[in-house]
């Protein structure tokens, strides 16, 4: 049998029988959405997708499929930003087979039509899969890219004093980064004063430890004199534990007293006016 | 072969590097600048590495040797103008240049020089 005159009878009997099907297609999607959104706007959204769906199975329209595609892709991420999980998007998309399959065993004929419809509709289902897993990728990767910008500010404390509040794990990435602010700004303040404030540093182990050593070193190269401030109880007894050497890096508790120490090497006196 | 001037101002003996290092030439800087120290009797080293764009382990490793040899004389070494690009390969590297001072320019070279001269 032929494939396109198989996948035509096939849509013939869709358009015929258009308003029960989308009616309980409609039916079945909006018992899985549990009020996300409302019955009226599933009814217009499944409406314009079976209309692209017969043209897309009629053949007669060369975009029609392209069309489709791209509806499905703009179903999967406005789904995806109402905290639908793949799968029920995907369910959704299936549901249109169980919708038409209650009609066609009423009737003895379309049996192979319906396994082409069927394998088409996986396909359709399959495509809002890969749509959003692909969107919440990009979503991913545009948050960990404003974190890395967010998290690493060089803030100027003092007439050649700045310092770097970090917050958050320091991996290789942040470091490298951290450095490279913090050597530019160096260079651009003409600053001689640098304070790592490691407050925001929830654990210090021998890696972390290991990126504030290159960081301090860099920053030495450069001829800045490097302070570390920040360090709680519970760091400070691990990083004892582990047998961490700062060496001959000044290391204050506050950043206040990182702040009192860089004045007092830059020769100023802060005191009662 | 390019040869780096030695520059003599005051106690102090001021090297500008400006050409792209090679093996060579910094092995030649490394002779004359021992010759000019044991000549002149300077009390300070600048070496200024602000064209400096590449730095590898060997010429970090020679500009140590310039401090080591510099302080057989009694001299102070001081590297200044080292660039971000430059400071992030040398740590890379593990390199932290012992013995060598550094500072942010020049002037702040000659501060560091004579504040603790």
């Amino acid at each position: 049998m032929d494939v396109d005159s198989s996948q035509g009878r096939m849509a013939a009997f869709m358009r015929d029988h258009q308003d029960k099907v989308v009616g309980r297609w409609a039916e079945l999607v909006a018992a899985g959405v549990r009020g996300r959104i409302s019955a009226m706007e599933i009814r217009r959204e499944l409406e314009d997708l079976y209309s692209l769906v017969i043209r897309a199975m009629s053949g007669a329209d060369e975009q029609a499929i392209g069309e489709l595609r791209a509806a499905l892709a703009e179903l999967s991420r406005s789904r995806a930003r109402n905290v639908f999980t793949p799968s029920e998007i995907a369910l959704e998309i299936f549901a249109l087979k169980d919708a038409v399959y209650e009609l066609v065993a009423d009737t003895t004929e379309l049996v192979p039509e319906f396994l082409g419809f069927s394998r088409m509709v996986d396909d359709f289902g399959l495509h809002t899969f890969e749509t959003y897993a692909a969107a919440r990728e990009e979503i991913i990767a545009d948050q960990s890219m404003t974190m890395l910008e967010l998290s690493t500010p060089v803030v100027r404390l003092w007439e050649g004093v700045i310092a770097v509040p970090l917050v958050g794990t320091l991996d290789s990435a942040r470091t490298q980064l951290v450095m490279e602010k913090l050597l530019e700004t160096l260079v651009a303040t003409g600053a001689d004063h640098a304070v790592l404030d490691i407050t925001g540093v929830p654990t210090v182990d021998t890696e972390v430890a290991q990126h504030l050593l290159k960081t301090v070193n860099a920053a030495r190269l450069l001829g800045a004199d490097c302070t570390i401030c920040g360090i709680r109880p519970q760091v400070a007894h691990t990083i004892v534990s582990l047998g961490i050497e700062f060496g001959d890096i000044a290391t204050k508790a506050t950043l206040a007293d990182a702040l009192a120490h860089a004045l007092s090497r830059a020769g100023l006196k802060v005191g009662p006016a | 072969m390019e040869r780096v001037p030695i520059v003599k101002i005051g106690k102090t003996l001021f090297v500008s590097i400006q050409i792209d290092l090679q093996d060579e030439s910094v092995l030649r800087l490394q002779e004359d600048l021992a010759d000019e120290l044991a000549a002149t009797g300077a009390t300070g080293v600048i070496i200024d590495i602000t064209a400096v764009e590449i730095v590898d382990s060997f010429i970090g490793r020679m500009l140590t040797m310039i401090g080591s040899i510099s302080r057989l004389f009694d001299a102070e070494t001081v590297l200044v103008g080292m660039r971000p690009a430059v400071a992030i390969t040398l740590t890379e590297l593990g390199l932290s240049l012992r013995g060598v001072r550094t500072a942010l320019n020049a002037d702040k070279g000659l501060k560091l020089l004579n504040g603790s001269s």
